[in-house]
Order: structure tokens, then C-alpha cells, then sequence
């Protein structure tokens, strides 16, 4: 199946748009795509007519143009005898966006569908879906624009079942400054699924994180998507819900009752190297660092902050987390000392974290980072950048940036996230330096790192 | 390719929806692993002419296919040291619900595992390693892998347990043979995987450990309901 058509189409036809209702999905999908996407879009509906002064084509063969995708939006029933026009007219692939399949009790018509586009090798999305958000050739969410809150384009790729949960993580990472390369919903993912998807990612030239938001495998299906993921040269993160057992079941044997569903999966995806976000916070950070990093660390943490207190919660979360936050060397003390302004020298503490108190001027950011990312004794560095500390300027995210950046070890920073000190954050941010919102949120990013051995 | 003699015993065994102990044993020996020295006896006289190969003290088992969990009803018995106490414990055995024979088999000391093997529905067969004994689902102290296991596996999964060190030797007591444990588990894994069209799940709790070797001192195998 060659999914590129799908996912970079040149042209788009959106099936099943409304004369009468500007608010149909179908309508809002063409709307978007004719005003701000690249790919051209034609409308079809089997009545035809005029629509904003454009020709409705009332069948996909009518339309003048080799048809790349086509966005099914149609009433279910309508469906399989849709997808057969579409793929009698030759078009690359379909979405799917319509309800009322698997999903209601309708198996028997997703089956068909499923039947009908696997005898022509013919690739789709859904159905039941929100289907694919990718900037700037298209979007066939039913989302009018300027109800979603779009993050930069960048690395992260994002393929969920929910397309409520892709949604929402994309106001997330545009709230984070996460760069996504694409977004996937793949509802009830009658043909298309996980695997598939991972496959498509993992030779994308635009992706280099996997993210996945998943409810559950079919029968052994969860053993190819890990052993495909150990394969994949990218990160893969998963997230998933039904944790919870869904009611006691009589197990005859110890193992039965000990190595739960949930177990299993944890277990299993950790065994491959798949890094497994417990919730949405996770999820998030993981995704960020692991877009700006990819080389796995062992956990030991040189952490700089000028305040004790949140030296002290970091060392604790770092704890909890399975990283360590290792003495330095009386050696590299010394230097660290010798390397800060006067006024603190003797005020400071060096034995990590490394606390240069409220006195702090940028040079002992600077020293202090530019020491942490040089020596073995860490492998690490976390900088709890407070910017109400009056001796620091707004410079000092993008310098210690460029510091880490030349050394090549990974930098994490926390910076507290409100309007005013978006310069410090944006500083980090622009130069591909993941910041937290907190020091948990830090935390969590090192710890993405250390489980991500295939990053 | 599974063996004839395993075969054989899976068929004979579907029935019951689950294999018996000593026929679990076998199974497990023909696979490869190391079992106690062991006989299924339906007589006194079996059972006490089977204690001079193996010499007292000895453990004894009911076997019925309708007890599942055998030390529930007090269907084991260790440290039996005398022909009389022997014969009494066959007695009390031979009483029970579909009475089938008693296991006659040596006494084994060491530390307690437990390997367990599960069919699992995402991910297909997966092995279990814990820390073993009656008390397995209080401690839950397990680690999980999908299965076939590599030796990498093995190491991980006993660094994955909280009572590790206990296989490390522990105040005084000497390590467990760990080559011998990985040896068991990477058989046993690949067991499984030609198991998994059979079976449900499958409990080796005890597994006892000592410097020298891993012996499987108990067994179930749980069959897959067609």
C-alpha cells in the first residue's frame, strides 16, 4: 500500500458537501482546504450545483483532475458504493470521516468497505474519524480553524484513535512549543492501523518521534507493532488507556492472575524500548524531548539552580523517576568555583545540584553549564531557570542554548510558563531546547531519554 | 516442532482442560528441563518401594484431576521420613475427590521462584519470573517479558525483581546458579512458543534454585478451552 497520496496529497476531493448547510463537515473540510491549505480541492455531491462560485462535481470520475485523497463524508450507508466510485476513478486513497460503522453496530458495512479497498490495494483512514492534519498540503479535521489551536510544524508525529485526545494533544503542544510533522486520527481504523502508520513514520523524512495514543491491539497484533517499533530507528511513545481491568475474571493459575492485560503491555513495550507515557502530562513532555534529542543517556543529572528549594524537589523527582543526581568530584567543584563571579564564589554551592544563589549574574550560568556539559560526571544537565532573579538578563536562555547545543549533551530547562518570561522561554525553545512548566514536567524529560534506548 | 511424547500428553489431557502433575513433569523433562526424580504411584506398595531409589525424606502429591490446587485441600505433603508415615499419607491422599494416584518424589531445598508462562491476547506468549512459594500473589514480586527470551532478557528480569539480591546470595547464603535459571527460562520460553496453539497458562511455582541447578518441583499446565 503506498500511503504517500494520503498523506501529502497534491489534490483533494471532498464528497458529500451540503448546498444548504455551510456547517456539514464535509463543508467546513472543503472551506479550510480552498482557503489555506496547498492541495487543491474539489467538492462533490451527487446533485451537483454551485458552491461559493465553484462547479460541486456529482461524481468523483467528473472531476477534471487525477484525485489524490478523497474525504468521505457521506451517511454510511452510502459509503462502500462511494469508495467503489473512487476506486473505479483511480484515487489514491480515502478518509473516512463518516459514523455509524463498528462503532453502532454496523460491522458488516465496515467489513464490506474493508473488502472492497483491500482487493484494489487501495488505502484508507477510519472510518469514524477526524483523519489527518498535515500542514501546509491539507486537513481533513471537520474543525473550522479557527476553533483549533495549531502548534508549529515540526517533528513529532501523532497518530490516535481518539480523535478528541489528538486534538487536545496538539493544543498541548502548541501550548509547550511541540513541533508536529503530522496528525492522524484513525477512528475505528477498519484498514489502517498502528502498524501501519508506524511503518509510514518510520521512513518519513519529516518525522522523527512516533507518538501514539491507543485503547488496544487485535489478537497478537500488539507483538508485531513491538517488535516493529524495536526495529524503528525513531523514538516511539505510546500512551494508552483501559488500564483498569474491566471486572474480575476467574483465573485458574497464578500467572493468569498476576500477569494482567495491563501488566503485559507495560512490561512488553519497556521490553522493546517503546517509551510508555502513564498520562497526558507525560506524554507531552516526552514528545518534546525526545524531538530535540536523540541519543539515549544513562540518568546520572547535573542540575543548576539558584533557588535551594527547587535543587532539593529536583533531586526528589529525579529520585522517584529512576535518574540519579551524583556528587561532582572535589575536582570539578573546584573548577565550577573558580570559574563563577566574585560574589558568589563564596556564597554558591557546588556539589550538585549546583546552587548559585539569588546572586546569580548570566557568566555563572554560563560557567556553571558550560562546565556540566563538558565533564563524564554527568551525562545530564538541568537548569531551574527562576527569571525573577534580578541579575539575570533575557539573553540567558538563547547563551545557555548555544552552549549545550556546541557540547552536545542534553540540556533541559524549567522556566515557570507565564507571558512575561516568554523571552527566557522562547530563547531555549528557538534553539531546540526542551522547557518544562515544572520540575516534575524537567524531570520527565530525562526520564523519556533514559527509556528511550532506540532514540 | 513439538515432540511426539509432549503431543501426546496434551491429547490425553484436553478432557481434563488441564495436565496433571506428574504428566506436566514429564513434559517439562522431555522439553529439556530439569525435574525432581519423581514416580506417579496408584499403590502403598508403589509408592514405598519408589522411597528406596530416592531415600526419606520425601514429598508426596495427590493427584486428581479435579484438584487443581493441590495444597489448598492439604493434598501435599513434605518431609516424610518413615514407610509408616508414607502410608498414611497415601491413605489420607486416597480418600480425596477423584483420587487418581499419589506423586512419590525427592525433596528438594533451595530458593523458591516461580516461571509462568501466559497466552497473552495483544502480545501472544509471555513469561513471568517472581519471587515463588504459596505466597506469590501476596509478595506480586514478578517481572514480565514477551516471549522467546534472550539471555539479555533474563538478566533484566531478575534486576526487575525487589527481592533480586535474594538470587545473588543474601547474609551468608550462597548465589543461585543463574546460568542454570537463564538456561531453564530460555527453554521454557521457546517451549512456549510451541505451546501457544495449546495452552492458556502454565504455572511453575516452585522452581527451587540452589548453587548447582534450577528444578522444577511443581507444574500446571492450564489448557486452552476450545
Amino acid at each position: 500500500m503506498n500511503l504517500k497520496a494520503l498523506f501529502k496529497p497534491k489534490t483533494l476531493a471532498v464528497i458529500g458537501i451540503s448546498l444548504t448547510n455551510d456547517r456539514h463537515p464535509a463543508n467546513v473540510i472543503y472551506n479550510k482546504n480552498n482557503l489555506r491549505f496547498q492541495a487543491e480541492v474539489f467538492p462533490v455531491n451527487d446533485r451537483g450545483g454551485i458552491l461559493q462560485g465553484e462547479p460541486v462535481y456529482p461524481r468523483i470520475s467528473d472531476i477534471p483532475k487525477k484525485v489524490d485523497l478523497a474525504v468521505i463524508a457521506v451517511r454510511a450507508e452510502g459509503v462502500p458504493d462511494i469508495m467503489a466510485q473512487c476506486i473505479q476513478a483511480g484515487v489514491g486513497g480515502a478518509v473516512v470521516i463518516s459514523g455509524g460503522f463498528a462503532e453502532t453496530g454496523r460491522r458488516d458495512l465496515q467489513d464490506l468497505m474493508v473488502s472492497l479497498a483491500r482487493e484494489a490495494d487501495f488505502p484508507f483512514i477510519g472510518p469514524n474519524c477526524l483523519g489527518i492534519y498535515s500542514p501546509p498540503s491539507m486537513d481533513t479535521f471537520f474543525l473550522p480553524s479557527e476553533r483549533m489551536v495549531r502548534p508549529e510544524t515540526g517533528t513529532v508525529a501523532l497518530v490516535s484513535q481518539s480523535g478528541g485526545i489528538l486534538v487536545d494533544h496538539m493544543t498541548k503542544f502548541a501550548e509547550e512549543g511541540v513541533g508536529l510533522s503530522l496528525a492522524v486520527s484513525i477512528g475505528n481504523k477498519a484498514q489502517i492501523r498502528e502498524l501501519d502508520m508506524l511503518g509510514y513514520f518510520a521512513s518519513d523524512p519529516t518525522t522523527e518521534v512516533i507518538a501514539f495514543y491507543l485503547e488496544g491491539f487485535e489478537h497478537n497484533e500488539g507483538r508485531e507493532f513491538v517488535l516493529a517499533a524495536h526495529r524503528c530507528p525513531k523514538p516511539v511513545i505510546v500512551l494508552k488507556s483501559g488500564k483498569s481491568p474491566g471486572g474480575v475474571r476467574a483465573v485458574s493459575s497464578h500467572t493468569a492472575s498476576m500477569a494482567g492485560d495491563y501488566e503485559v503491555f507495560s512490561a512488553v513495550l519497556s521490553q522493546h524500548s517503546v517509551v510508555e507515557a502513564k498520562n497526558e502530562f507525560e506524554m507531552v513532555s516526552f514528545c518534546e524531548a525526545l524531538s530535540c534529542y536523540n541519543r539515549p543517556i544513562e540518568g546520572r543529572v547535573g542540575i543548576i539552580t539558584v533557588s535551594g528549594g527547587h535543587g532539593a524537589l529536583a533531586v526528589d523527582t529525579c529520585f522517584t523517576h529512576g535518574l540519579s543526581v551524583p556528587t561532582l568530584s572535589e575536582g570539578a567543584q573546584a573548577e565550577i568555583r573558580e570559574g563563577v563571579s566574585p560574589r558568589v564564589r563564596a556564597i554558591a554551592s557546588y556539589s550538585n545540584p549546583i546552587d548559585l544563589t539569588g546572586s546569580a549574574v548570566d557568566d555563572d550560568f554560563v560557567a556553571a553549564a558550560k562546565f556540566l556539559s563538558d565533564t563524564d560526571e554527568i551525562d545530564c544537565v538541568l537548569i531551574l531557570l527562576l527569571p525573577y532573579t534580578p541579575g539575570i538578563t533575557s539573553d540567558l536562555g538563547a547563551r545557555l542554548s548555544q552552549i549545550c547545543r556546541q557540547e552536545g549533551k542534553p540540556l533541559i530547562a524549567y522556566v515557570p510558563h507565564v507571558e512575561k518570561y516568554r523571552i527566557f522561554i522562547e530563547g531555549f525553545e528557538l534553539n531546540r531546547i526542551p522547557v518544562a512548566h515544572s520540575i516534575e514536567g524537567a524531570v520527565h524529560m530525562a526520564e523519556a531519554m533514559r527509556r528511550c534506548k532506540a532514540c | 516442532m513439538l515432540k511426539k511424547g509432549i503431543r501426546d500428553i496434551l491429547s490425553a489431557s484436553k478432557d481434563a482442560g488441564w495436565v496433571l502433575e506428574p504428566e506436566a513433569k514429564r513434559l517439562f523433562s522431555l522439553a529439556g528441563l530439569d525435574v525432581p526424580r519423581f514416580t506417579w504411584a496408584t499403590t502403598v506398595e508403589e509408592a514405598v518401594r519408589f522411597t528406596r531409589k530416592i531415600s526419606y525424606p520425601i514429598v508426596m502429591k495427590v493427584v486428581s484431576p479435579r484438584i487443581v490446587h493441590k495444597s489448598d485441600t492439604n493434598g501435599v505433603a513434605v518431609g516424610i521420613a518413615s514407610d509408616g508415615d508414607a502410608a498414611e499419607t497415601f491413605d489420607r491422599f486416597s480418600r480425596m475427590e477423584g483420587f487418581a494416584g499419589v506423586l512419590v518424589e525427592e525433596m528438594i531445598s533451595g530458593l523458591e521462584l516461580m516461571v509462568g508462562a501466559k497466552i497473552d491476547y495483544q502480545f501472544g506468549p509471555v513469561i513471568l519470573l517472581g519471587i515463588g512459594g504459596t505466597g506469590v500473589e501476596i509478595y506480586r514480586d514478578v517481572s514480565l517479558r514477551m516471549a522467546p527470551l534472550r539471555q539479555t532478557d533474563v538478566e533484566s528480569m531478575v534486576k526487575g525483581l525487589k527481592a533480586g539480591r535474594l538470587l545473588e546470595g543474601y547474609r551468608g547464603s550462597e548465589p543461585i546458579n543463574l546460568s542454570e535459571l537463564t538456561r531453564l527460562l530460555v527453554t521454557f520460553s521457546g517451549l512456549v512458543m510451541g505451546l501457544q496453539e495449546f495452552i492458556e497458562s502454565i504455572d511453575l511455582n516452585p522452581v527451587i534454585c540452589s548453587p548447582n541447578k534450577c528444578v522444577v518441583a511443581d507444574a500446571r499446565i492450564m489448557l486452552k478451552v476450545s
